[in-house]
């Protein structure tokens, strides 16, 4: 374990570059830049490079070509910065190429509420560009999260070949406290590497994948010479309009995270949810990123006063955790309260995952948090 | 002996989607002597291209290709070739994805100086969208987007990449394939942002309802309005107006992007001291 003090921005990129990463492309916007502030001064001295581009488009898309190049690459932003890369963030999808997108969530939409806390790109990382395609979005509740979190995107993104969204919000990503990581011996011990093919360049078909299986694209500049595009492909990598491919394709980029994530019941071994005191618990309070802090301490004051209640914290919010939901939904029926700084994008989620409508929500968008009072309050108002 | 394209074509992708009598399978030949020309070892070389007709232009050279997204090619190459500064990086890219939807990459990529050779194929129009209006459109012609003809002012490409501070600066045109190739060769060995506006032809989009349906006529065109740029110089201001002056406009030398941000490395690491102000005989 290592004790450090520091912010959540901050940490992510130390996270960073402890994964493996080496190249960021970015600009800068409130609240992420610390981000790239960090980076810059890390990233070089490993060897690595932190640009900033001209603009939202460029970051991302600097960062897309590095990780082509084999690099482990991330970019960092905020809401409008990810409704710029969205297109980019297509062809990483369609082409399979690894990345870390860092979005510190501010206030919505457009330009918004830039120097204050939301949870509403919930949505947005759930379905950021057009198309079809899965999205692994994961979410930090607290410092050491900002850290651990991190460290998994990139291992995510590298076995599943897909850029993989690591949601902070302003509050967790500006706060500035205490955290315990995990030793580096440890991290480095669990980093994954992108698979590669070792044959003949001649017989090298990077797109050519099972069904829900990634494909295997080498590092370019290693004698593996291929295409990618951003346009439907065969085994190649060359444009294709076959109906049996691209349906293929789909159901491949679809498959790989969400059928994979429900059959194995996880992308990986780690946690995708965290439980407090929910066992014995009447009452389910669930919440996500620096609202959970909150919810913490409700649940104490709550039980400090008989009520028992519990909290379930998703931190891998897409793909959800549906099985655990379900339970959830069956063992507490009504009795749960959701919690969010937006208009319930999360809670819709909820909603389709145990098939009732009829908890309770706890919603905010008007760019503060949400105070363990009003969250005892709102439980209160359920007995 | 003729020269044995087939080394570094993709073979099995001919033939190339391109209409008959395109100006694109003159440039990609080019490329390709040039690149036999500079000796690289294609495993090296990586070549980017967006979208438009251009966009294939990727797919059909043997070495590493990226087809991007409508105008990042030079933001998407620019990764690339910092993450691995040995490689080669052939950007291609069309008028309007160069200069209309990616005109600011093309700006930044000129004025980071980064070692990339831009090869803008200047067709004049939207070719594979059905003839819209391109940055480069002259005025007074007709376009699909401005059927009572075009009166947006033409960009002139070269100034915007001078302005821009691309180290190396040439225009071409097709239509002499031996001239081109010696440029391409110029611009590769040149070490910077080597920015090469290359015109083409589009008898089928540009040509069809201004007077050049065939390609030789679009080609009787492009040499009217190209002079090399000794001749060019010997013109009156306003007989200038109307010609671009072709061959290389500006070649210096200045650093390059990858080469400073090694230094930024070895700061980083305690090799060198810190990068300021001293460092750089232009500053400002």
């Amino acid at each position: 374990m290592r004790e450090v003090i520091s912010t959540g921005n901050e940490l992510a990129a130390k996270a960073a570059v402890e994964a493996g990463a080496r190249f960021f492309g970015g600009y800068p916007i409130t609240p992420s830049s610390e981000v790239m502030h960090e980076s810059s001064d890390l990233l070089p001295k490993v060897g690595g490079t932190t640009i900033q581009m001209e603009d939202e488009i460029a970051g991302i898309s600097a960062a897309l070509g590095a990780s082509m190049s084999g690099v482990k690459s991330f970019t960092a932003t905020s809401g409008p910065g990810i409704s710029l890369k969205a297109e980019q963030i297509g062809l990483g999808f369609i082409a399979e190429i690894p990345l870390v997108i860092i979005n510190v969530m501010r206030g919505g939409p457009s330009t918004g509420l830039p120097t204050r806390v939301s949870q509403a790109d919930i949505g947005q990382a759930q379905y950021p560009t057009h198309g079809d395609y899965a999205s692994i979005t994961l979410c930090a509740g607290s410092l050491t999260e900002c850290y651990t979190q991190t460290v998994r995107a990139f291992n995510l993104a590298e076995k599943y070949m897909t850029p993989v969204f690591m949601l902070l919000d302003e509050t967790i990503g500006h706060m500035h406290g205490k955290a315990d990581l995990p030793g580096i011996e440890e991290v480095e011990a669990g980093i994954v590497e992108r698979e590669r093919f070792h044959g003949e360049p001649e017989d090298y078909k990077p797109y050519k994948a099972e069904m829900n299986k990634p494909a295997v694209l080498n590092p370019m500049f290693e004698g593996y010479k291929y295409h990618i595009t951003g346009l439907h492909h065969g085994d190649e990598g060359f444009p294709t309009e076959d109906a049996k491919q691209c349906e293929y394709n789909i159901e491949r980029l679809v498959g790989k995270i969400n059928t994979v994530h429900l059959e194995n019941g996880g992308l990986d071994d780690e946690p995708d949810y965290e439980e407090v005191d929910l066992e014995d618990a009447d009452i389910c309070i669930i919440a996500y990123g620096s609202i959970a802090l909150g919810a913490y301490e409700a649940v104490k004051k709550l039980r400090s006063e008989g009520i028992k209640a519990g909290l379930f914290r998703p931190i891998m919010l897409w793909p959800s955790p549906i099985k655990r939901l379900e339970e959830i939904g069956k063992k507490f029926e009504n009795r749960i309260m959701v919690t969010e700084l937006n208009m319930g994008q999360y809670s819709k989620e909820i909603e389709r995952v145990i098939k009732r409508n009829d908890f309770t929500t706890l919603l905010k968008a008007n760019g503060r948090p949400i105070a363990p009072a009003e969250m005892v309050a709102k439980v209160k108002e359920m007995i | 002996m003729a020269f044995n394209y087939d080394k570094y074509l993709r073979v099995n992708k001919m033939p190339t989607l391109w209409c008959w009598g395109c100006g694109d399978g003159v440039i990609l030949k080019a490329t390709i002597r040039a690149i036999e020309k500079m000796g690289w070892d294609m495993k090296d070389v990586c070549i980017v291209s967006g979208i438009g007709c251009s966009g294939r232009f990727s797919s059909y050279i043997d070495c590493n290709t990226v087809h991007t997204t409508h105008g990042r090619t030079v933001a998407y190459a620019t990764g690339i070739k910092l993450a691995k500064p040995h490689a080669h990086v052939i950007v291609v890219a069309g008028d309007g994805d160069g200069l209309a939807i990616g005109g600011n990459h093309t700006i930044h990529g000129c004025r980071r100086n980064i070692d990339l050779n831009f090869i803008l194929i200047n067709n004049f129009i939207y070719g594979l969208t059905n003839s819209q209006t391109s940055p480069t459109t002259p005025r007074g012609m007709w376009t699909v987007s401005q059927k009572n003809g075009n009166i947006d002012p033409t960009f002139n490409a070269c100034q915007l990449a001078i302005g821009a501070g691309a180290s190396f600066v040439a225009r071409e045109s097709m239509t002499d394939p031996k001239k081109l190739e010696k440029i391409l060769v110029k611009g590769f060995s040149h070490k910077g942002f080597s920015f090469m506006d290359i015109f083409s032809n589009c008898h089928i989009n540009l040509g069809r309802k201004n007077k050049m349906v065939s390609a030789m006529d679009n080609l009787k065109w492009i040499d009217n309005i190209t002079l090399p740029l000794k001749k060019w110089e010997a013109l009156s201001e306003e007989e200038q107006l109307n010609i671009f002056p072709t061959g290389v406009l500006r070649e210096v030398e200045q650093e390059e992007y990858c080469d400073m941000y090694a230094e930024i490395q070895k700061a980083a690491q305690g090799q060198r001291p810190k990068i300021t102000q001293d460092d750089f005989e232009k500053k400002i």
